[in-house]
């Protein structure tokens, strides 16, 4: 479903800052695949997933979805493959808009958009019913401002959104870490019950080490811009998180030391 | 005593006051579009006014019927909105800067439009629109009446325009432009297009202003940012609790523009010295504008605890 090729990316090059964030990094999904990722700061996961959606071309190589190069889309020409949540809640949604505008834009992604109504009354009954499998409550305030919502509430609506049109992709980039781990376990779970019921490929970043061996089929870890270790089936299945960060010691010549990943 | 006297003489300043704030909320509209909804300070709207003016009146000088100089008026705004969205998105320059350049070459643009600084139009000779002549006049030509019906017209199509998936995409790219471009929309399309469209009713407006006054001159808009910026403050200070449909925030930047022409008039009528009328514009906007970001500084009460917890009942 998702072939990357080789790709390359370096941030500004030819400076003091220059960093080379992804180094030929190859990976192929299957479909229905679901991925999580890994890796410590720095690593290139958000940047592995920011190349697969466009937001600035990469160096080299070529990325393909379900057989079609996009390696030369721009961002919102890829989004009709493409459906992400991000790991900041507010950046997924529009605040000033209600929430069933919010879901009306999402409906029409990959689609052209027309002097055709924004909004149709069959479309809120269906998003009313959307909304109640949420069970969050939401289904009684289409009409309020996305603004207003909570950060697990917003997560959760901008992954209603990714996920509605069933996109050939679905892309998670920390969703989870700005929550709190009550909330963070909601979204996970309805992530993985969306993603379960839509058969979607998925890559997921995460930095809790027991969420990458519990969720999904195949984990994969980065560092230093390309992929270090990839494990599916059952392997990943008996995985545990020592295992993980004996694996991250070797990569990384022991120096690793991310707290976070420690203490998770 | 002689305050009294001056302030008698209001009430037959107002029908034109009213007329002039109506015509100019037609341009605080457009402002309102990109201040508000594409969150972009646009100051190409301090010559595009002009350059609707200028077509206007040329147009109709060379024996066009009113209504298509309207048009063209409106299509010259469009052009202008065009390029400042083109330098804005193609070019990477930023808004403000985009806005200063285009608004810089449209000054010689309306010059070579005219040919010099000014052009009158006599409403005699011509068939106009609105004239300030027809102030006081009970009938569907007094300018109040007309740009009233103008102003009803235009904020129908721009809600109905809103709403649809176009009008939304443009929302949405204001309000977030990463959310916007993941879920597929081309945000530089709909900077461009928003900025067109202000452009367009700014332009539009001066196309009116022109004919209102009788003449179009180079830099009639000049400072026509503030005045717009002033309209919308002031018509959503006043109206924000209780207008919260589109359209009615539309119109209340309309009455907006009337307050900031009453006001602006008897002001005058008290014999206020006129030269220092731009002053005190800028002062009383940059005031407005202060007003949100100090409420939010010094004036937020610390939240209550109960109030918290009502805020995220179900996270």
């Amino acid at each position: 479903m998702l072939d990357i090729q080789n790709i390359s990316k370096t941030f500004n090059p030819g400076t003091v800052n220059e960093k080379t964030a992804l180094n030929g990094l190859s990976l192929h999904l299957n479909e229905g695949d679901f991925v999580t990722v890994i890796g410590g700061n720095g690593a290139g996961k958000s940047t592995m997933l920011n190349a697969v959606a466009g937001v600035w071309p990469v160096d080299e190589g070529r990325i393909m979805i379900d057989g079609t190069d996009v390696t030369r889309l721009s961002e919102h020409q890829r989004a009709k493959y493409i459906g992400r949540v991000f790991q900041d809640p507010m950046t997924g949604t529009a605040a000033t808009m209600q929430i069933e505008e919010n879901l009306a834009l999402a409906a029409r992604r990959g689609k052209p958009r027309t002097l055709r109504i924004g909004i149709t009354r069959k479309e809120r009954e269906e998003y009313k019913e959307l909304l109640k499998s949420l069970d969050l409550g939401l289904e009684n305030r289409l009409t309020a401002r996305v603004g207003l919502l909570s950060g697990g509430q917003r997560q959760a609506l901008t992954l209603l959104m990714a996920t509605m049109n069933r996109p050939k992709l679905l892309l998670l980039d920390e969703h989870t870490a700005a929550l709190d781990p009550k909330t963070a376990l909601k979204v996970l779970t309805l992530s993985a019950k969306l993603v379960a019921e839509n058969h979607l490929t998925t890559l997921m970043i995460t930095h809790n080490m027991k969420d990458a061996i519990k969720y999904g089929n195949r984990l994969i870890m980065m560092h230093e811009g390309h992929i270090i270790y990839d494990v599916s089936g059952e392997e990943k299945q008996k995985l545990h998180v020592s295992d993980l960060l004996a694996k991250f010691q070797t990569a990384s010549g022991g120096e690793f030391a991310n707290d976070r990943m420690i203490l998770s | 005593m002689e305050v009294l006297a001056r302030l008698a003489n209001l009430p037959g300043a107002l029908p034109g006051a009213c007329a002039q704030g109506l015509i100019w909320g037609i341009m605080a509209i457009g402002v309102y579009l990109t201040y508000r909804i594409l969150d972009v300070a646009d100051l190409t709207v301090d010559n595009s006014f002009g350059t609707g003016g200028a077509v206007c009146v040329m147009a109709l000088l060379s024996g066009q019927n009113v209504w298509t100089a309207l048009i063209l008026a409106f299509a010259a705004g469009l052009a202008c909105g065009l390029v400042t969205g083109l330098l804005h998105t193609f070019m990477g320059i930023p808004a403000i800067l985009a806005g200063i350049l285009t608004q810089l070459a449209l000054y010689s643009v309306n010059l070579k439009i005219m040919g010099k600084a000014n052009q009158s139009i006599n409403v005699d000779k011509y068939d106009l629109l609105i004239s300030l002549r027809w102030v006081k006049e009970f009938a569907l030509h007094n300018p109040v009446i007309m740009v009233i019906l103008i102003t009803v017209i235009l904020i129908g199509i721009l809600y109905w325009f809103f709403g649809t998936e176009l009008g939304c995409a443009i929302r949405a790219t204001g309000s977030n432009p990463h959310m916007s471009r993941a879920q597929g929309i081309n945000t530089d399309f709909n900077v461009v297009l928003g900025l067109a469209v202000s452009n367009g009713l700014v332009a539009l407006s001066g196309a009116l202003l022109a004919q209102y006054q009788g003449f179009a001159d180079v830099s009639m808009g000049r400072g026509a940012i503030v005045i717009g910026l002033a309209a919308v403050i002031i018509g959503e200070t006043i109206f924000s609790r209780i207008f919260h449909n589109f359209a009615l925030k539309l119109v209340a930047v309309s009455i907006g523009a009337v307050i900031y022409y009453i006001v602006l008039q008897l002001v005058l009528t008290l014999g206020f010295d006129a030269n220092l009328l731009k002053l005190l514009s800028a002062v009383v906007v940059a005031i407005f504008l202060a007003v949100p970001y100090w409420k939010g500084k010094y004036f937020s009460k610390p939240v209550s605890k109960k109030a918290q917890k009502e805020e995220q009942p179900h996270a």
